[in-house]
């Protein structure tokens, strides 16, 4: 493995370095996800299982906030899959990049995150836009996977959640996901719209579909929205 | 119920990544499509924020309610403000509820 990482040229050993990089900050908040996921009521098999197998944080943790509100997980889940449709905006950007076909693309589309993404995106060649593309996919699946035992398995030991604020823990963790998107006027005029529904809808629905129904507003949006100029580039 | 939604979730989540890798670029092209699927994650995350941090449960369902955990967002927004990375915003959500609830 080492000999083939200095057999590399010095661009592409850069994209690596940067790819572990990513990996390792990433998984350092899978600690959190673990510690948040036990806490809402989900065993340590159920919470490993999440991050093996949904691999993609915004759902897992909006299948585990849901659940944690009490509201059904089958809305978790629905949750869950809205938010995963972004992952498909990025395949269509990066399929042509990293132009893999067959096998190779089917196991490629399980590392397609936002993470594995943003290493892709900013290469200009085929061979660094995969080097960028494997690298960060593969050191946040391991890294994110490992974190998330090792805080499953503290969270399980802490005993009253509350006590340690990891209800609270939850709403921060959105906070965090959501910050990076609110960089342009509409969009926090959506996110305002979207929390404004969801909470209005609190009194009068079960857990889980306030949620749910604020995606209502991404459509409504959608629907009136003039073309902006970063449609207008592309 | 906990483990159908995990399963469930899972293959949904990995058949949009392989849609999103195996169908052409263009289906992006409708503009009414594009705009919600920008939109979506920003509105769902900003409710879950929403929902996460003022809903509780009643004796007869979900209420509205403030407690602790807008202290915690607050603290997490200033460190999202100064610019903390993830896991810190993270921390110090939790640690400002718990020290309130000593």
């Amino acid at each position: 493995m080492w000999g083939r990482f200095r057999g590399l040229d010095g661009e592409t050993r850069s994209v690596v370095r940067d790819g572990i990089a990513v990996g390792v900050a990433t998984g350092a908040y899978g600690v959190s996800f673990g510690a948040i996921s036990v806490a809402s009521g989900l065993d340590v098999w159920q919470t490993c299982a999440l991050s093996l197998l949904v691999f993609t944080g915004a759902s897992q943790f909006a299948l585990v906030g849901v659940v944690a509100a009490g509201g059904s997980p089958f809305f978790g889940a629905v949750s869950g899959l809205l938010l995963g449709t972004r992952n498909t905006l990025y395949g269509l950007k990066v399929a042509p990049m990293l132009g893999w076909t067959g096998a190779r693309r089917a196991a490629a589309a399980h590392l397609l995150i936002d993470e594995s993404t943003a290493m892709t995106l900013t290469r200009s060649t085929r061979e660094h836009a995969r080097a960028g593309f494997l690298s960060a996919g593969v050191a946040v699946f391991t890294l994110w996977n490992l974190a998330t035992l090792v805080g499953a398995i503290a969270g399980d030991s802490l005993g009253d959640p509350r006590a340690y604020g990891l209800d609270a823990a939850v709403g921060g963790a959105f906070l965090g996901l959501l910050w990076p998107r609110l960089d342009t006027m509409r969009t926090r005029l959506a996110a305002v719209a979207g929390a404004a529904l969801a909470l209005a809808l609190v009194p009068l629905t079960p857990a889980g579909v306030p949620v749910l129904a604020a995606g209502v507003v991404a459509l409504g949006m959608g629907l009136m929205g003039r073309s902006d100029s970063r449609e207008a580039q592309s | 119920m906990i483990w159908l939604a995990v399963l469930g979730c899972a293959l949904g989540c990995y058949l949009l990544k392989l849609a999103g890798m195996s169908v052409p670029e263009r289906v992006l092209a409708d503009p009414v499509l594009r705009r919600t699927a920008d939109l979506l994650p920003v509105v769902l995350l900003s409710a879950l924020v929403a929902v996460q941090v003022f809903a509780g449960r009643g004796t007869d369902g979900p209420v509205l309610g403030v407690d602790a955990r807008l202290a915690g967002l607050g603290a997490a927004f200033v460190a999202l403000l100064l610019r903390a990375p993830f896991i810190v915003v993270v921390f110090v959500a939790a640690l400002t509820a718990a020290l309130l609830r000593l």
